[in-house]
């Protein structure tokens, strides 16, 4: 029984260190290609290349709908195309980013944004990994305490402790024929 | 009882895994539903000067296809919508998203015509404006001029059955 109780926590424990590590490996970036600004990039051949960073900066927090895990600054979809001549459009007129952002959300939902908003139906997708986060603290806690208390408990009664004097008291001293003598050979 | 939390959590993954297979990631839900379909004023298809705008269809449960000469999932549903237009239960309006006229006049003639009239969306801003992703789409406009359904892909006869003639006969009550 003790064992099968062991067995399991071991199981519980190697579960929750899974979990916690798929966690922080598994973080997704708010937006996959953030990294990449990193290398230097072609020059922008646009005639407005300021005009082009704001466009791809926001391109870059929206999610494209027809290839659903690219970037409408990364997709060669055709909407993708279509929307990011949008948000140009949209800059030139004086849009600003938080406008453009509400326009598509307006259109295609929370899901266009890389980074959604907290709320009643996105909340489990923020405050999700911080419960498990919990919930494993919780069970290492208690894993430990009772870890604890099984080496505090005396594991031998009295009587074992009895017996073993009597063995040792017993046997003989053991001779080695391995132990190498002290003396000098010469 | 302590060994039937291992049971538990496996219990639990199943049903995440359940609900995992039965979501459709590619159906993304309208924000639309339940809101003022986006106005526009475009060119009809083959009627020169003719222009529509949806505030004509005020007062009437109306469906908006989105279609294509270019789509393959359009040539799939076209018959479904071909049926649907001989049961006249509802005006069928066409939009004609990012296309060639000639190449969309040619269609409809090999295909047959289920709409009343197709609108020509040439750059597909009205498309954007409505959310299109994947076309075919199909969106159900009731008598108030609100999105009350909005069908992504092409109409199967199983969505036709089960999901748009019910919604159309509840809408036209």
């Amino acid at each position: 029984m003790t064992l099968m109780r062991l067995r399991y926590k071991n199981f519980l424990m190697i579960y929750f260190s899974v979990c916690i590590s798929s966690l922080c490996l598994g973080q997704p970036s708010q937006s996959p290609n953030k990294d990449q600004q990193v290398i230097k990039e072609a020059p922008f051949l646009a005639s407005n290349p300021a005009l082009e960073v704001k466009v791809k900066e926001i391109a870059e927090e929206l999610r494209c709908l027809v290839c659903q895990n690219e970037t409408i600054a990364g997709s060669h979809a055709e909407l993708a195309i279509d929307l990011r001549n949008q948000i140009r459009t949209q800059l030139q007129s004086g849009g600003t980013k938080e406008s453009i952002l509400q326009y598509m959300v307006e259109r295609y939902g929370d899901f266009v944004l890389y980074n959604p908003p907290f709320k009643a139906k996105t909340s489990l997708l923020w405050l999700g990994p911080l419960a498990l986060l919990l919930l494993s603290l919780f069970v290492l806690r208690n894993y430990l305490r009772q870890q604890k208390n099984t080496n505090k408990t005396a594991v031998y009664g009295s009587a074992d402790l009895a017996q073993a004097r009597e063995l040792l008291r017993q046997s003989k001293p053991v001779n080695h024929p391995s132990t190498p003598s002290m003396t000098k050979d010469n | 009882m302590k060994r039937l939390i291992p049971l538990g959590i496996f219990g639990v993954l199943i049903v995440f895994l359940v609900i995992g297979l039965s979501l459709k990631p590619k159906e993304i839900p309208s924000p639309l539903i339940g809101k003022m379909a986006p106005t526009f004023s475009l060119p009809v298809l083959n009627q020169e000067n003719q222009i529509f705008t949806p505030s004509e269809m005020l007062g009437k449960v109306w469906l908006l296809n989105v279609w294509a000469s270019w789509c393959v999932s359009c040539r799939a549903e076209h018959p479904l919508l071909n049926e649907l237009a001989k049961m006249k239960l509802v005006p069928i309006l066409g939009l004609n998203y990012k296309d060639q006229d000639p190449a969309a006049l040619k269609w409809l003639t090999e295909l047959g015509n289920p709409y009343d009239l197709s609108i020509v969306d040439a750059k597909g801003l009205v498309g954007i404006d409505y959310g299109v992703y994947g076309v075919p789409e199909t969106f159900v406009i009731d008598q108030t001029g609100k999105v009350a359904f909005k069908h992504i892909g092409p109409i199967t006869p199983d969505s036709m059955q089960k999901t748009l003639l019910p919604l159309i006969a509840k809408l036209n009550q």
